[in-house]
């Protein structure tokens, strides 16, 4: 692992400048009475300010969790941060002190989560529950606070909002109340805007809304994003950057148009080619390739490549030691893989007989 | 309702090759809910599924596409009688199933089976999964010992891609996909020609869809199964299915083969539904435009009616 202590090959701030969060060897598990789960296991990456971070992978591949775990949001015990930094604007999230690291959260570091009946207090205005973060982070009084509100919630296209901000959560549609979570997300600006499948349980027509808002207040705040989502056509759609995520380790990462085009990790290519291919006529269509099998028991995690026993190109050293998170020959700058084999020449010898 | 409303004119009933007749036949159903407004003793209905008819041919795949709150899931579940409609016919093999007693409908359910969303609700998490697919057989008394039970449950594990020897475990002992693949494998025990899938990839990741996916189009190649394919995600719909109906409000605003309705979606809300559907290619999301909200369609009672547009295109009429 200590190829990965360090970050591999950080893509270059487009300003020179430092990037705004960096994540180092981030590990996490949970233990119980008889065993520990290795939830993420050495996961580093940059973000530079203003940039879009899709992070893609099923149930169990760590993408929900280190980011709950980088600002220790997972219950603790029995989540346990086993090791690593995570540097947002320099500063290390994981030593702060409690006091410090509550201004981060919800101050510069904004949260949508997945279910926002569950997240918003259905006892309390949503007034009351945006305008609260601003007193609390900006110490803004009442009443700038609520203007303040307002103003968030005009921004979020909730329409009439002097007269809803008084309304509680079960008054609005699902929709609506995941932009009042994006209210609260962004409402003390924001360096960085962290969207925990944020769309998935919205309707398509209302999710292609709600990601449009976001794009467009990317360029008026120029805050930088995390949307983790399982679904590849959101991430083409909102990232600059693609990761996907499998078994608690990064499998693959780079600017998003060479990750779709070019993928060089057998999972990535699994998870494009599951999806139907609707560009051949009816009749003509290829089958969905399935990934077979499911993904490891993280309670003893494989010692070489996780996805080595459901990948058909794997080679015997995948099964036996752990790929490091590379640039691959002839991959494009900041386009990085964790793999043993050549995937390009692998579908190239497929395709040729 | 009168009789002469229980007959679908042409117009709404979808046309099919002569010869040919349709294992399901829907006609003018609806389904009504009261509501209680204020405190007074007035009710209202709320009508969540209004005048839909439709035909599933054997061996056909329909999927139903609609928002949240549409009515798709209530027409699944009004064609199979799990909660009859407040009127109209649902007519399974031309037999009225609104006409069947307690007895023939048990019957008949023998030959409709339903696969729901959520795998890990619908199974009995205190019984084995080989009791749980074996159920239907008992309970329909289709095996004659114990043995030929176990050798039928132990066939259906196999068909479903499951090891026959799983057959002892508990719900808890397997992942999404695999529950998914049992409640299948129970749908299937006894031998129906259609089944009612309710959005049964939507709780399951994107690399097990496929696998269930695939398990569900090598069912109907194999048996010769009709499906009601429900779901929300359009791009798989248009993958799987022979024919879509659209959804909008309670009612059937567009229902054409997939390519046709795909390739010339004629209603504004079908317009406006495929083009928020997200691509996975990011120079197509790059070049994306979105269709605004769709304005209520004038609503008299003849806008509603289903013309036929071009050949089995058939749109509401207010839409054109």
């Amino acid at each position: 692992m200590s190829d990965l202590s360090s970050p591999s090959s950080p893509a270059p701030s487009p300003t020179g400048k430092p990037p705004l969060l960096e994540v180092r060897d981030l590990k996490v598990e949970f233990a119980d009475a008889d065993s520990v789960v290795h939830a993420v296991n050495g996961v580093s990456y940059t973000l530079n300010e203003g940039e879009t971070l899709g992070i893609v992978g099923e149930s169990g591949s760590g993408k929900s969790v280190h980011v709950l775990a980088m600002l220790r949001l997972i219950p603790m015990p029995p989540g346990r941060l086993a090791g690593g930094q995570v540097l947002f604007e320099g500063r290390d999230l994981l030593t702060l002190s409690d006091a410090e690291l509550r201004k981060v959260r919800g101050g510069s570091i904004g949260f949508v989560f997945q279910d926002p009946m569950s997240s918003l207090n259905p006892s309390m205005t949503v007034g009351r529950q945006i305008m609260e973060p601003l007193q609390l982070h900006l110490g803004m009084g009442a009443d700038a606070a609520r203007k303040r509100a307002v103003e968030l919630m005009d921004m979020v296209r909730l329409p009439d909002a002097a007269r809803r901000i008084d309304q509680f959560p079960h008054e609005f549609s699902g929709g609506q109340r995941q932009r009042i979570m994006i209210a609260m997300g962004l409402s003390c600006r924001p360096k960085l805007l962290i969207a925990d499948e944020a769309t998935t349980a919205l309707d398509v027509t209302v999710q292609a809304d709600v990601i449009e808002l976001v794009k467009e207040l990317k360029r008026e705040i120029g805050m930088a994003v995390i949307w983790i989502t399982h679904d590849l056509g959101v991430v083409a759609g909102i990232a600059d950057t693609v990761q996907v995520m499998y078994a608690g380790r990064v499998m693959e990462r780079g600017p998003v148009d060479d990750v779709f085009r070019d993928p060089r990790s057998a999972y990535t290519l699994g998870l494009l080619r599951s999806l139907p291919d609707l560009s051949a006529p009816i009749g003509q269509r290829r089958r969905l390739t399935q990934i077979d099998g499911a993904p490891p028991d993280m309670r003893a995690p494989p010692p070489g490549d996780p996805f080595a026993p459901r990948n058909r190109y794997a080679t015997p050293r995948c099964f036996t030691e752990q790929p490091p998170l590379v640039q691959p020959p002839g991959a494009a700058p900041g386009h990085l893989a964790a793999a043993w084999y050549d995937l390009p020449a692998l579908i190239a010898a497929e395709t040729t007989p | 309702m009168t009789p002469s409303e229980t007959t679908a004119p042409e117009t709404t009933a979808p046309a099919h090759a002569p010869g040919s007749y349709p294992l399901i036949s829907v006609r003018n159903l609806c389904k009504h809910y009261p509501l209680r407004s204020g405190w007074g003793f007035k009710t209202t209905m709320f009508k969540a599924v209004e005048d839909v008819s439709f035909n599933i041919m054997p061996n056909e795949t329909l999927g139903l596409v609609g928002e949240s709150g549409s009515g798709k899931s209530t027409i699944g579940r009004a064609v199979t009688m799990l909660n009859p409609p407040t009127s109209g016919v649902v007519a399974f093999e031309g037999v009225d199933l609104a006409e069947q007693n307690a007895h023939e409908m048990r019957r008949m359910r023998k030959r409709m089976q339903m696969v729901f969303q959520d795998p890990y609700s619908a199974l009995n998490p205190r019984m084995t999964v080989g009791d749980y697919v074996a159920e239907p057989l008992v309970i329909h008394d289709l095996c004659a010992s114990a043995a030929e039970r176990r050798e039928l449950v132990a066939g259906l594990f196999a068909k479903v891609g499951l090891e026959p020897r799983y057959m002892a475990r508990f719900p808890h002992q397997f992942s999404g996909g695999q529950r998914q693949r049992i409640c299948i494998a129970r749908a299937i025990a006894v031998k129906p020609s259609f089944i009612v899938a309710d959005e049964p990839i939507a709780a399951l990741d994107v690399s097990i869809q496929a696998q269930v996916v695939n398990l569900l189009q090598d069912l109907q190649e194999e048996l010769g199964l009709a499906y009601l394919f429900i779901s929300h995600d359009l791009r798989m719909v248009r993958y799987l299915c022979h024919r879509v109906a659209v959804i909008w409000k309670g009612r059937i605003v567009e229902l054409a083969p997939s390519e046709l309705l795909y390739g010339n979606p004629l209603h504004p809300y079908t317009r406006r539904l495929l083009s928020a559907v997200p691509v996975p290619d990011p120079a197509i999301e790059r070049a994306r435009t979105r269709l605004p909200q769709v304005a209520g369609l004038p609503d008299d009672p003849d806008s509603h009616d289903l013309v036929e547009a071009e050949p089995g295109h058939y749109v509401a009429r207010g839409a054109l």
